[in-house]
This record gives structure tokens, C-alpha cells and sequence, in this order.
């Protein structure tokens, strides 16, 4: 279904029998117990990442953060091995997810019309919106390629000794500009998985989402797992006068 | 310092005109003078300072030269450079060049430390390391331009020359100085080092033929409380690695000061956006499905 769990091997591989996933009556499987691990797992080595990378950022406003983790001499010492816990789970997630996050032609027209998306101007996403929309994978990828410039800055902040002055100045920059994107993205993604967009968090915690939500966030995957066609259904529905809520709000 | 204010004399009794010595101020910045032209490379001064800071003298390495080691350590803050050079005219030089923390009146190092309190630069200049708030990340060793900081891997600080800050503390010279045999290192105020250094430099060049004599106290960095004088101060690579025009990486100078707070700003903005989105715009609330023939069983389901 979703993740390409599937494409490792099908029912048999070792991922699909890591936890089993309760779907209840009008839902769907989203995201199966071992894409829910890895997520929470390297969720949760953000944010000590995070907080212990920004009490070094910048001490005068986050020094608070370093008694949190020891001292700032422990905060220096953890931080790496966090930053590498979070690359190390979020690159498994990565290998599983490789295939839902490849790029489209769709994925760029929903870029061009991200004012509508954050305006709301249509209530239900556009039919070829499949199980990742392209806000999605576009901060998918900016995660791949920020963890790419973490390990690498962070490697050579790390063991200074090897690589000299210059490139630990030119890391600094680069290690700093990688976290304030992904800060600015973590609040983004909170506020569209939790409140903004309702009825999506429990697709991280119990791994489904109603069909309604599908229909409504993901029309294409929708099609493909309930081989329902989104439209056709649509205007099925409309011919038949049954009551149906307007697509479009204009 | 504080002895000096309070005992200076505001008011004479029976005095006429104002107070003797009214008004003066006295010059507070201190510097260590090396002339480089004297050094005789006894290595006294490595010594002394190994003694007074309570250091272990540790095996040292031969690399053909009679340098003791190749670099400073951590716990080795005071190492006499020995460079042979020859000159394109076929004239060779020796030159021995005392090296230590150079104490930036402008420090690279404690521009780029994130640890509260690790590094403090006093008002007589000279720039000491805490090292009980040292963090080992080590930002201070890229900072400096002149390869002073050293880290200890067992204890994970940085550590280096402090101009023997207890030392002068106390009133006295810093060890190095009290151990020259030759007069090659002074001490005191920077105006009166500088004024000695001139007149060495001037006798240099006068006297010893030696035209491109100067001294080394790079503006780039706000000058040094450690002041060379050179043989040749158009050249002072030569002298082992003596940079021309000492500087900070700007990671700890623009970057660190104006674009870090900004930037944090600006990753600030994605919160302020989101709460005004769900102000302005709402939530995306989930539309019901188009109504389907066929409903699925109303029993739940286990899949993976």
C-alpha cells in the first residue's frame, strides 16, 4: 500500500512483520508500524539535536537548553551522537520511502499552485495528488540533502584537528543555515500534521486515516487503494442529486 | 588597580593651583616585547614557563632542527621556532622566533567561543582561558589566526599561554621574561614596548644594515599584546608561520554576530506564519467522500 515496505518484498519481508496495524471500518492503512518507528525514532533525536544544537547557536538566548543535557561540556559531547542518530534513522526512512517521494510532473504544477493550497482556495486537493503531496516530498528532500551537509560539517566541526581551521569556519556557516531550515520546516510540519490539517496526526500514531481524509488529502492514493475514482465518484454522486458538498469554495 | 584610585589625592591642604598629577592617566594595556634579534634560542623562556605552570615535561621529537617540538601543546604553551631560510641572493638566516598566544587586542578565539565565560580578554589585555566553563567543541581553535589553542583529548578543553596572568596579577613578569638570559624579551605598558621596539628597529636598520627591520603588531586584529621585532617584518612567513595579515574567520565575526540572529528570526517567521494561517485561513478540514455503493464490512481489520 503506502510505503515501499512492499517493493523490499512484499508481505514477506522482515519490515511488514514488525507490528501489525488495527484499520478500522472506513479507513485506510497509511503508514505501517515500522514507518511509524523510524519516524517517532528520529523525531525524537531532532529534537535533542535541536535543543542541544541551539544552546551552542547561540548561548545568550538558549543557555538554558545546555542543563538539560549536563552542562555545556556534555551538551557538546551529545550533540553529534544525536545529529547522527537522527541521519542514521531518518536515512532508513529515507531508503523506505524512496520510491512515494520520487518527483513528478504533477509535483511541480501543486508547487505552482501552493497559493491555493495555503489558501484553501479549492476544500479537496487536486486528482493527481498521490500518497505524498509535493510539500512533502519537497521537505523530504530538504531533509536528504540538509543531513547530507549535517554529517558532512558535522564531521569536520567534529575533529577539527584533521581538517584545519578554514573548513571548520566554512562548516560553521553551512551546519547553521542546514538547522534554521529545517527549524523553520519543523514548525510547519507540527502545526499541518496536528491542527491545521485535522485527522492526520493519527496516521503517525495509530498508522490509518479515514477514507474521508484520503479523499480529501491524497484523491490519487485514494484511487489506488480503494479503486474508487475520486472525480468520477464525484460527479456519479452529483448526477444522481445525492447531497454532496461543493468542491470549490469559488 | 583598585589601590591607585583610592589612594590618589583629590584635595592638599594649603596648597596653591590644582593637585600634582591631576588628570593624568595611566596606560593599562600591558605587552610583551620579543626581538627576535637578540634570541639566542637557549629556550630558558620554554622552560621557565613549563616550570611556573606546573607542566610535566614530556618526551620531545627530533625533526632535524633543534626545535624541541614541531608545535605548542596543551601543555606546552611556549616553543622557540627555529627556521632556517635562505635568501634568493645566496645569504642564509636563522631565524628563532619565540612563539606563544599572540593576546589579540581583537581574539579570534574568544570571538568564536559558545561557552559562557570559557574565554575572557582583561583590560590590560591579556586574553586567559577558564577551563573549568570550556565546552572542548574547539571553535576557538579555528578562530584564532595563529594556531595557539590546544586541545587535551583526555580532559576534552583547550588550553594555552595566560601571559602568566597570576603572575602579573601579583605585580611580577611573566616567567618567560624573568628567564631571558639576553634582554631578547621585555615587558611592560604597549606604549612603552612600542617605544622600545622603535628604537631597536631603528638601530637595526641604522646600524646593522638590516632595512626591512620592523615590528609585528598586525592592525588586522586591533594589534597584539605581544610585539616582535623582526629582521625583516615584510616577510613574517619566514619566521615559522607568522601571518602577514593575521585574520578571523568571518563565521565568527559577521556571521556569528548579525546573521545568526537574523536567521533565527527568519525560522522564527515559519511559527508566526502558521499561527497566523490557522487565524486567518483555518484548519483544512477533511470533505466527506463522495458516497460509494459498496460500504466495506464494519468489522476492523489487521494489515501491515
Amino acid at each position: 500500500m503506502g510505503t515501499s515496505a512492499q517493493r523490499l518484498g512484499g508481505k514477506n519481508h522482515f519490515i511488514n512483520r514488525i507490528g501489525l496495524t488495527v484499520v478500522y471500518a472506513g479507513e485506510l492503512l497509511r503508514h505501517r508500524a515500522y514507518t511509524r518507528f523510524l519516524h517517532w525514532s528520529y523525531g525524537i533525536f531532532f529534537f535533542l539535536a535541536l535543543l542541544s544544537g541551539f544552546g551552542i547557536y547561540m548561548p545568550w538566548i538558549f543557555r538554558w537548553f545546555t542543563p538539560l543535557f549536563g552542562g555545556g561540556a556534555m551538551t557538546r559531547m551529545l550533540h553529534p551522537w544525536f545529529g547522527l542518530g537522527f541521519v542514521f534513522f531518518f536515512g532508513l526512512q529515507a531508503i523506505n520511502w524512496l520510491t512515494e517521494m520520487s518527483w513528478g510532473p504533477g509535483d511541480t504544477r501543486w508547487i505552482r499552485r501552493l497559493k491555493d493550497y495555503v489558501t484553501h482556495r479549492n476544500t479537496t486537493e487536486p486528482p493527481d495528488v498521490g500518497f505524498f503531496n509535493a510539500g512533502q516530498k519537497a521537505m523530504f528532500w530538504e531533509i536528504v540533502g540538509g543531513s547530507v551537509a549535517y554529517v558532512i560539517t558535522g564531521v569536520i566541526m567534529w575533529f577539527p584537528e584533521i581538517f584545519g581551521r578554514w573548513p571548520v569556519a566554512v562548516s560553521y556557516i553551512i551546519h547553521d543555515i542546514s538547522a534554521l531550515i529545517m527549524l523553520a520546516g519543523i514548525f510547519v510540519h507540527i502545526y499541518l500534521s496536528t491542527i491545521g490539517e485535522p485527522g492526520t496526526m493519527q496516521a503517525m500514531t495509530r498508522g490509518t486515516v479515514s477514507e474521508a481524509w484520503a479523499w480529501t488529502h491524497h484523491p490519487r492514493w485514494y484511487n489506488d487503494v480503494t479503486g474508487r475514482d475520486p472525480v468520477q465518484a464525484l460527479d456519479a454522486a452529483r448526477l444522481s442529486q445525492t447531497q454532496v458538498p461543493p468542491r470549490s469554495i469559488d | 588597580m583598585s589601590d591607585r584610585k583610592t589612594l590618589q589625592i583629590q584635595r592638599i591642604s594649603g596648597h596653591p593651583g590644582s593637585v600634582a598629577g591631576e588628570g593624568t592617566q595611566r596606560q593599562e594595556k600591558l605587552c610583551k616585547l620579543i626581538d627576535t634579534t637578540t634570541c639566542i634560542g637557549c629556550k630558558a623562556c620554554e622552560v621557565a614557563c613549563v616550570e611556573w605552570n606546573d607542566m610535566p615535561f614530556q618526551p620531545t621529537m627530533f625533526d632535524n632542527t633543534y626545535q624541541t617540538m614541531p608545535d605548542t601543546n596543551w601543555n606546552y604553551w611556549n616553543l622557540i621556532k627555529f627556521n632556517e631560510v635562505s635568501s634568493d641572493d645566496g645569504s642564509f638566516q636563522w631565524l628563532m622566533r619565540k612563539h606563544q598566544c599572540m593576546h589579540c587586542a581583537d581574539p579570534g578565539c574568544l570571538a568564536a567561543c559558545p561557552a559562557d565565560g570559557a574565554i575572557v580578554q582583561y583590560r590590560n589585555g591579556i586574553v586567559d582561558f577558564q577551563e573549568e566553563n570550556c565546552i572542548g567543541c574547539q571553535f576557538c581553535v579555528s578562530g584564532c589566526p595563529f594556531n595557539v589553542p590546544k586541545f587535551n583529548p583526555s580532559t576534552k578543553k583547550v588550553y594555552k599561554c595566560t601571559l602568566c596572568s597570576d603572575r602579573v596579577g601579583s605585580g611580577l613578569e611573566p616567567a618567560c621574561i624573568k628567564a631571558c638570559p639576553t634582554g631578547c624579551l621585555h615587558f611592560g605598558t604597549k606604549d612603552d614596548m612600542l617605544q622600545l621596539a622603535g628604537r631597536r628597529v631603528t638601530q637595526l636598520q641604522q646600524h646593522a644594515g638590516l632595512k626591512d627591520a620592523g615590528i609585528y603588531d598586525p592592525q588586522t586584529i586591533g594589534g597584539t599584546s605581544v610585539v616582535y621585532v623582526l629582521h625583516d617584518a615584510t616577510n613574517p612567513e619566514k619566521y615559522g608561520g607568522l601571518p602577514k595579515n593575521p585574520r578571523i574567520p568571518l563565521a565568527f565575526t559577521i556571521w556569528k554576530s548579525w546573521f545568526k540572529p537574523l536567521g533565527l528570526i527568519a525560522s522564527m517567521m515559519a511559527f508566526a506564519g502558521v499561527v497566523m494561517h490557522y487565524v486567518t485561513e483555518g484548519p483544512r478540514r477533511v470533505q466527506p467522500q463522495p458516497p460509494v455503493k459498496e460500504i466495506d464490512g464494519g468489522e476492523a481489520r489487521k494489515e501491515n
